[in-house]
């Protein structure tokens, strides 16, 4: 059995339909006690106070936005390669999710940046980059409201897609390239001396696998949304030209 | 129930807040979309059925 198989609609929707509950059951439970144990029972940092609470959310948001953008990279190129429609859908199925995800991350960040920095926002690389992302994901979505040929929105919003993998890369990778601004480096790392304390660590990993089942869940569900949208509009239009024919044969 | 927040409580509720809210809209709303147009395809299916 090949992965492309998946690529044919109603495939697709099979597969969807039967993993769908677990994505959702697993998501609610990873989010529930990754958010429960971070809020109620993890202790205060030394020196953020009550503030670390926020990185169950900001952290996991933050990697979403930027992991969202890679899978809509990923099925765009599969698009513009291979001409899968159920790729194209999955994109477009993504986005809001993703700012959805790279909103989460904006304002907690401001939220927590204001205590601890002393200020909402700051024009830092990481900041700024992650700001320019948002724009993206807000053009991404114009873009394919805005174009009434599928096909056509699908080609542009691939191309789109493409040039906005450069503010992916550097919302990532911003405090690497520019050793300047308020943000600091990443919370997690393969490297354990640089990760955050174990007590934070691992409530943090529960929510980090609840937000992205929670991404999966509603990209399989949004995708199979899409498919039935362009079924929908298939079945109008064979209905428009029997009735036109119809006429004609009148 | 709530732990002892601190000065900082405003900041951590209201974080939470935002968060949960968009979260749950983007749900709700992905939900919304998903049962219309399910619906909107059963119809157009039943017609087009009719219509043979």
């Amino acid at each position: 059995m090949s992965l492309w198989e998946y690529a044919n609609p109603v495939k697709f929707l099979g597969l969807s339909e039967r993993v769908m509950p677990w994505l959702w059951g697993f998501a609610a439970a990873c989010l529930g006690v990754g958010l429960i144990w971070g809020f109620f029972f993890t202790p205060d940092d030394f020196r953020q106070g009550s503030t670390v609470k926020i990185i169950y959310l900001h952290v996991p948001a933050a990697f979403m936005a930027i992991q969202a953008w890679f899978m809509m990279l990923v099925v765009s190129l599969i698009w513009i390669i291979r001409r899968h429609h159920v790729s194209a859908l999955a994109a477009k199925a993504a986005a809001p999710v993703g700012v959805v995800m790279t909103l989460i991350a904006l304002v907690t960040g401001a939220i927590w940046g204001q205590p601890m920095w002393g200020t909402w926002w700051a024009w830092d690389p990481r900041l700024t980059s992650f700001l320019i992302l948002f724009l993206f994901y807000l053009g991404y979505i114009a873009l394919w409201e805005a174009i009434e040929d599928p096909d056509t929105a699908a080609d542009l919003t691939s191309i789109l897609c493409l040039v906005g993998t450069v503010f992916a890369v550097l919302s990532r990778y911003a405090v690497n390239f520019w050793n300047q601004g308020l943000h600091q480096g990443a919370s997690l790392s393969l490297d354990k001396e640089e990760n955050v304390a174990d007590v934070f660590y691992i409530p943090l990993l529960v929510c980090m696998a609840g937000f992205v089942l929670l991404f999966l869940a509603l990209v399989f569900y949004r995708t199979g949304t899409e498919i039935r949208v362009r079924r929908t509009r298939a079945l109008i239009a064979r209905e428009g030209r029997g009735a036109a024919a119809q006429v004609e044969g009148a | 129930m709530i732990p002892d927040l601190g000065k900082y409580a405003d900041a951590v509720l209201s974080a939470y807040a935002v968060s949960i809210a968009l979260l749950v809209g983007i749900v709700a709303l992905s939900l919304w979309r998903g049962r219309r147009v399910r619906a909107q395809m059963v119809e157009a299916e039943k017609r087009a059925g009719r219509n043979g």
